[in-house]
């Protein structure tokens, strides 16, 4: 890719707590890819507008009320519906280990939960990328 | 204190002992690590001395318990005459669920009752409203109507418990229903005690539950502590918040820093609507964070105290001394609790658990092990109310009041502390108030520094986390976490769906429609709250309302 890797940081639902979620979004940025910061209490309609509106690689998401399994796939129902299915999603939160594998198979790649580096974060973005 | 020949004598020995014998030590055995320094980047030094004091003016600085300006603590007997408050935040599911787990708690000898509400209570929306789709009694209990509230605390005698509620942009609403129970049960309310958050500066900044824009939203706040100086004077009418300050990842002093410039914004409002300082100031009180550094955080207790009295006498005039004690409420810090090795977190909240109690809590909130990864369970929630149990009559620290002072080194960090949050008020102050603060960013763009800062520390191995960067095991994902479950949601819809066809929709129409006009003018709102609630009108009917007229606040991005 001969641009910058843009992501979408989005906050779904009405969860006000986003430290992780800007501590993310700085990391990302920091290693060297274009951010884009929704804000709080983005409904899914909204994080996939502007996901299609800033052309963006990836959408990354932050939960941490309880609403990821009902929020979570419903992003990406719509990101698919919009033809838009070539934005590789990513989730993260305060989010039991029983909620991944339901989550990953609802079509998330990645679920990181609290004490993730975010090297990891980083590092998983650039190698799933599903555009080239 | 100090006889001046004595300080340079030992500023001498000092220098002399860190010029030989520290200076032989360290070429052959190096220290751990070039700095030492606490939360609030204030270095750390090797040993601190009377020297480090010099200045000290123990009547003036410190004094005695219950007596200006209040370092050692508010009270004149602190926990020798009685001990804090055991209250264990609490709530999920619905009203019938919570019920129940207060009662538990009660009954293991928890002195207090805490409620959590779900996002959409607290963000004034119905739980039948499209945006409170999967959040209805996740993070708390769904409250709709007067209903739900009457549930809530069948069985609790409102007069013999004291209730806090983590409510903020619709704590007016709230506060009526949980007014209008108490009618039902026959209390009145000048009997009812308690207190609601309803500190919406620190939603803007940090906890994100805001609804109106900040002048409707400081109006709703001031006809609050209107309507309890005349009618629940025994309530708690504002708990400013350094909790969340603290969780979004400030330094200790910046948790009081903006916590104290909030509260400076509050009585400022409540002055220019026409209350004297003294009637409604004895009512805040004041909510912060315990984290694990022990003794800056006792420090920073110490520091807010004095900070505080100084403020209100000097800067409001105040002449109730009531009106300069600050109180506060503690809970210990959530993000300080790893997802690793739970158990962990045990051992950290009884550290921060000390922390709060030598540092003169009135009232606490243990988090329980598993809150990392859910809601707590009843078992871990028990072992969290132990935690403070043994603190309180085990650990002997509670024997003496205030028993860190005069070591050099607290005495001179709650300086710093004071000093470094003064200087932030100065600053805030030049930016027009906290308010005005919050709406350039300023105060949020501080917070979130010292958040990347901390979690690039740890990325780096600079700060040890045990069990997340350090000491590391192999562990099985946790068994037995609490689950809400979905069902919740559609109970809810199916209460309130209920209500609207059993009610006096009469009534409610037109106690909205007197709420709306009043909403519109300049009249107290508590009282027009008050009726809506009586007919069961619905919270997100009545927010609805208020969102009508005032609007709805548009978030400031920072990154």
């Amino acid at each position: 890719m001969d641009r910058p890797i843009r992501v979408v940081v989005a906050k779904p639902g009405l969860d006000g707590h986003d430290r992780g979620a800007k501590v993310v979004a700085r990391a990302l940025r920091d290693a060297g890819m274009e951010v884009i910061y929704t804000g709080l209490r983005q409904t899914p309609e909204q994080i996939v507008e502007t996901a299609i509106q800033e052309d963006a690689d990836v959408v990354a998401m932050s939960i941490l009320s309880g609403a990821h399994n009902h929020l979570f796939p419903k992003v990406v129902k719509l990101l698919n519906e919009k033809g838009a299915d070539d934005i590789l999603i990513v989730g993260g939160g305060v989010i039991p280990e029983d909620d991944i594998p339901g989550l990953i198979e609802a079509g998330i790649a990645a679920i990181f939960t609290p004490g993730t580096p975010t090297s990891v974060t980083i590092d998983f973005i650039k190698n799933n990328l599903k555009r080239n | 204190m100090f006889d001046k020949e004595k300080i340079a004598q030992v500023k001498k020995a000092t220098d002399n002992w860190n010029d030989t014998v520290i200076a032989k030590t360290i070429a052959k055995f190096p220290e751990r690590k070039p700095e030492f320094k606490t939360s609030s980047d204030i270095e750390i030094k090797r040993v601190y001395t009377p020297a480090d004091v010099e200045d000290m003016d123990y009547e003036r600085d410190l004094s005695y318990p219950g007596e200006y300006p209040y370092t050692r603590g508010v009270q004149p007997t602190m926990y020798r005459g009685k001990s804090w408050t055991m209250r264990q935040y609490a709530g999920f599911a619905t009203a019938e669920e919570s019920n129940k787990r207060y009662k538990y708690l009660l009954e293991q000898g928890q002195t207090g009752l805490s409620v959590a509400f779900d996002l959409p209570t607290q963000i004034g929306y119905d739980s039948d409203h499209p945006l409170s789709e999967g959040e209805v009694g996740k993070v708390g209990v769904a409250i709709d109507s007067l209903k739900d509230m009457e549930v809530l605390f069948d069985g609790i005698p409102l007069d013999k418990v004291s209730t806090s509620m983590t409510i903020n942009a619709p704590a007016s609403v709230l506060l009526a229903m949980y007014i209008a129970v108490a009618e039902k049960q026959g209390v009145t309310p000048e009997k009812l005690s308690g207190t609601i958050q309803n500190d919406i500066l620190k939603e803007y900044i940090a906890r994100g539950t805001y609804i109106f824009p900040v002048e409707p939203s400081m109006r709703l706040i001031t006809n609050i502590f209107e309507y309890c100086s005349k009618n629940v004077p025994k309530w708690n009418t504002i708990s400013i918040s350094g909790y969340h300050i603290r969780e979004a990842g400030s330094s200790a002093a910046q948790e009081v820093a903006f916590t104290l410039a909030d509260g400076i914004a509050y009585v400022e409002a409540a002055i220019k609507a026409g209350l004297d300082v003294d009637e409604f100031a004895p009512r805040l009180s004041f909510f912060f964070n315990a984290h694990n550094d022990l003794l800056e955080e006792v420090a920073k207790f110490r520091a807010a105290r004095r900070l505080w009295a100084k403020i209100m006498k000097d800067r409001f005039k105040a002449k109730s001394t009531k009106s300069m004690m600050l109180r506060f409420h503690t809970q210990t810090g959530g993000s300080t609790l790893t997802a690793q090795q739970p158990d962990n977190n045990i051992v950290r909240v009884a550290i921060q658990t000390l922390a709060a109690v030598l540092g003169g809590t009135q009232s606490l909130h243990t988090n329980s092990k598993d809150e990392a990864l859910a809601l707590p369970t009843e078992d871990s929630v028990r072992i969290a109310l132990r935690t403070q149990q043994i603190v309180e009559n085990e650990s002997g620290v509670t024997e003496t009041i205030d028993p860190l002072a005069g070591s050099y080194y607290v005495e001179n960090l709650t300086n710093n502390i004071e000093n470094m949050a003064s200087e932030y008020i100065r600053k805030i102050d030049e930016l027009g108030g906290a308010a005005r603060a919050i709406e350039k960013g300023y105060v949020q763009q501080e917070i979130q520094d010292s958040a990347y800062r901390y979690q690039m520390e740890i990325e780096k191995g600079e700060r040890v986390i045990v069990g997340m960067n350090k000491f590391k095991v192999e562990e099985a994902a946790p068994k037995g976490l609490l689950r809400v479950d979905p069902i919740v949601g559609e109970l809810q819809a199916r209460k309130l769906a209920d209500l609207r066809s059993t009610r006096d929709n009469a009534k409610v129409d037109a106690a909205l429609e007197a709420l709306k006009k009043a909403a519109q003018g300049e009249e107290n709102l508590m009282p027009f709250i008050l009726d809506a609630v009586r007919v069961y009108g619905t919270l997100g009917e009545i927010c609805g309302v208020l969102r009508e007229v005032f609007g709805e606040y548009q978030q400031t991005v920072i990154l």
